[in-house]
């Protein structure tokens, strides 16, 4: 029998007294839930933006790109530095599920479903970049290699730009299929759990007809390690591709064998950054903070520091090497006044300060794993990444070798709008995923919440190593009758402490407690028979039919009262109910209320 | 020919794979377990046959290869060898550098898609098909063992199992079931 044994030193993954069920619970909670006011308001504004977006989008192939600020020295600016950028950003999310996944990282678990969301919806805006930015888009099929009237004429293999078109949909479908491979159990999952006949109707379509057959799981989990398998080059090939529509030019400041590994950097940086961005929101949206937890945090700020070192590493070769090949026009692009003295300094210096300083701070422990300052970094990091790719296109192609063609990139509206519209449009998509996708890979979670589960690691390091979690079949007696075995007639499920609820003495001296009663209800709320309904408190992790009464005899009698508890409140708990000191607190009971409320 | 079959249900999976060790020992068929999550080593306990999965990726991952080293001899090469840029398109190594990119991403192609295609096949996936769990718990937190009890006393069976630790014990009798 396996003992789910874990080095005691690693930081559990999934936080609380977590049951499978609870797992489906807290995924499910926010697909089967109804969405709040703050997911509308968010949602409209992201739906403007979209909108406005379309807008300009319309009013550039209607009217011609010249609405465009490119002119005949700068033809690439805004949209290729957009291009990049999107694609750049969902490069982490194949990263989280397929690298980590070789790696056999555990805590990819709870982020590799979102990043992988991410990942697609990103790669969708990047994809409307390319159509967008030609001057005649209803052409755009004449890229694919389709027998033709014009005697099969062909498209010419030697260029980047085609390879792209090949990197980018084989990046996107194949990220699509990944994606949604493994969320057919979690489909499942919910198609079972719920009640309404239209989401099961509509589920049921999503999951396949999932059943989870023992071998259907021995294929899905060949599929997974195969496809992260040729993920992992994938990745690292799409952006290689990409960086080559600039590394085969012979742009100075372009011209450069550095690229390919230096945008998949940047790619995993800017990546994981967007990655943060999203999560730390959603974990707090969704009531997923037992999931995404700070080590999560954590182990992805390592990865932004590493990558970033390794885009400074790259920055300063290119210096390097501008200053060490002796041609002038790479020392002029880089030295003199190129990037950093020119007219574009605030854009090279913007690159360096959110690039290289910001992210520095995460070198400490504190910085790394406090959530706000994270997010913070994780900002700068996507607005610094941006101005990677401006950099790179715009001030390297504003001076090129004849000082003739010298000049300037001013972006108008249009290209604000659009690359506004964008965002929106990717946030749009991430609001509706929350809503309808389980966000977590619960079937997944499940896995390890024996080895990483915070109940089974104490419970390991009270009772050694190779403590197991289930009874032995000895003490399933026969003679009992049928279901004997039943949780609770022999034995207690491990995530129940019961046994110390004294059922007898269950009286809260009130006469005692009187001022603390008084400011507890004061805190939560009075319960009022005529407007409120009684909720099943029992329902919340931790509390007991004895804790029930005692939350009753308090005056505590909805999930609405449990919710509004903070620090003030679980103290006057823990001193007017003694027994059980800290575990209100531990529980997180109004959390778990709250979820509890959202659900009703 | 009614088959009669015995879906014992658990809890746990530690327990589930302990059940079906001793089940096997005990000579008993084991005709299908669902489980809500991958339960490692299960597929070896109940001792079906590896999955060739990948190795079908790979044959995959060949012919996307081919297809397009064939695509771009033909267009390139073969049918307008032309001077695009000075690139060199008097023979296909000549100017493979620059097909590589397209070769690498349609191996990557085939593979993925062709193997993940043959996933949904085998395991009978798509998007109409009805799910075959018989108890809905099974995809959140239940373990079901599906035991044939055609040639066996099912007082004994039931007994047995019920001693391997099941929670829920149920007799399936399908009239028609092939």
């Amino acid at each position: 029998m396996s003992s789910h044994y874990e080095a005691p030193i690693r930081e559990p993954l999934v936080l609380g007294e977590k049951s499978y069920h609870d797992i489906s619970v807290d995924v499910g909670a926010p697909v089967l839930g109804k969405a709040n006011k703050s997911w509308w308001i968010v949602f409209t504004i992201a739906l403007v933006a979209f909108l406005w977006g379309l807008g300009c989008i319309i009013y550039t192939i209607s009217t011609g790109i010249g609405v465009w600020g490119l002119n005949k020295t700068i033809g690439w600016a805004w949209d290729i530095t957009n291009f990049v950028w999107w694609v750049g950003i969902g490069h982490a999310g194949t990263l989280i599920s397929a690298v980590l996944l070789l790696f056999r990282q555990k805590w990819r678990m709870a982020v590799n479903r979102s990043a992988e969301a991410m990942t697609i919806f990103a790669v969708v805006q990047a994809g409307l970049f390319p159509i967008i930015h030609m001057g005649r888009p209803w052409l755009a099929y004449w890229v694919l290699p389709i027998p033709n009237q014009f005697g099969s004429l062909w498209v010419n293999f030697n260029s980047p730009l085609l390879w792209d078109v090949f990197a980018i949909s084989t990046y996107l479908s194949i990220s699509l299929v990944f994606w949604w491979t493994g969320l057919l159990p979690d489909f499942a999952m919910i198609r079972d759990r719920t009640k309404s006949p239209f989401q099961k109707k509509i589920y049921g379509i999503l999951s396949f007809g999932w059943s989870g057959r023992v071998k259907d799981w021995q294929r899905f989990e060949e599929v997974s390690l195969v496809l992260a398998g040729l993920a992992t080059p994938l990745v690292l090939s799409v952006h290689t591709i990409v960086s080559f529509d600039f590394a085969t030019s012979v742009v100075p400041g372009w011209h450069s064998t550095i690229f390919p590994p230096y945008f998949v950097a940047g790619a995993i940086f800017s990546g994981f950054a967007m990655v943060q961005t999203l999560l730390i929101i959603m974990r707090k949206v969704s009531n997923l903070e037992s999931y995404i937890t700070v080590l999560h945090i954590e182990y992805m700020n390592k990865v932004i520091l590493l990558t970033g070192g390794i885009v400074t590493v790259a920055y300063i070769t290119e210096y390097f090497i501008g200053w060490y090949s002796g041609v002038p026009y790479e020392n002029y692009t880089y030295l003199s006044f190129g990037a950093a003295t020119g007219p574009y300094w605030w854009a090279f210096w913007a690159l360096i300060t959110c690039n290289l300083i910001v992210p520095l701070s995460l070198w400490v422990k504190k910085l790394r794993r406090n959530i706000r300052w994270t997010f913070f970094v994780a900002l700068v990091i996507n607005i610094g990444m941006w101005f990677e790719r401006f950099d790179i296109i715009v001030v390297d192609l504003s001076k090129d070798r004849l000082t003739s063609s010298w000049a300037m990139f001013q972006p108008t509206f249009v290209d604000i709008g659009t690359f506004m519209g964008t965002i929106g449009f990717f946030f749009v998509l991430f609001l509706l995923y929350a809503r309808t996708f389980p966000v977590i890979a619960q079937a997944e979670v499940k896995t390890i919440l024996k080895s990483s589960g915070e109940s089974f690691k104490r419970l390991r390091a009270e009772h050694g190593d190779d403590h197991s979690h289930v009874q032995t079949v000895e003490e399933y007696p026969a003679d009992a009758g049928p279901a004997a075995n039943v949780e609770g007639k022999h034995f207690d499920t491990v995530f129940d402490d019961s046994k110390e609820e004294d059922s007898e003495n269950n009286e809260v001296d009130y006469e005692l407690h009187r001022g603390k009663i008084d400011n507890l209800l004061s805190g939560v709320g009075i319960f009022d028979p005529a407007v409120h309904k009684q909720d099943d408190l029992k329902m919340i992790n931790g509390v007991g039919p004895v804790m029930e009464q005692k939350l009753h005899q308090l005056g505590i009698f909805t999930f609405e009262q449990v919710s509004r508890m903070t620090d003030r409140e679980y103290d006057l708990l823990d001193e007017i109910v003694s027994e059980f000191p800290g575990r209100a607190k531990r529980d997180d009971w109004a959390g778990q209320a709250l979820t509890l409320k959202n659900k009703n | 020919m009614a088959a009669t079959k015995i879906h014992a249900i658990y809890t746990d999976d530690d327990l589930l794979m302990q059940a079906v060790k001793q089940t096997r020992s005990a000579n008993y068929h084991i005709s299908e377990v669902f489980t809500p999550f991958p339960v490692h080593g299960l597929d070896h306990a109940v001792g079906i046959a590896p999955t060739r999965i990948a190795i079908t990726s790979f044959l995959y991952g060949l012919v996307g290869l081919s297809v397009a080293v064939l695509m771009m001899n033909y267009m390139m090469i073969q049918d307008w060898p032309q001077n695009i840029g000075g690139k060199p398109s008097f023979t296909f190594y000549q100017n493979m550098p620059a097909f590589i990119p397209i070769m690498f991403e349609l191996t990557v192609f085939f593979a993925g898609h062709l193997m993940v295609i043959t996933f949904y096949m085998r395991s009978k996936l798509w998007p109409f098909k009805k799910a075959e769990n018989p108890d809905p718990r099974t995809t959140d937190d239940h373990f079901l063992m599906e035991v044939d009890a055609d040639n066996h006393d099912v007082e004994k069976l039931t007994k047995f199992l019920y001693d391997t630790g099941a929670s829920e014990i149920s007799l399936i009798e399908n009239e028609q079931d092939h």
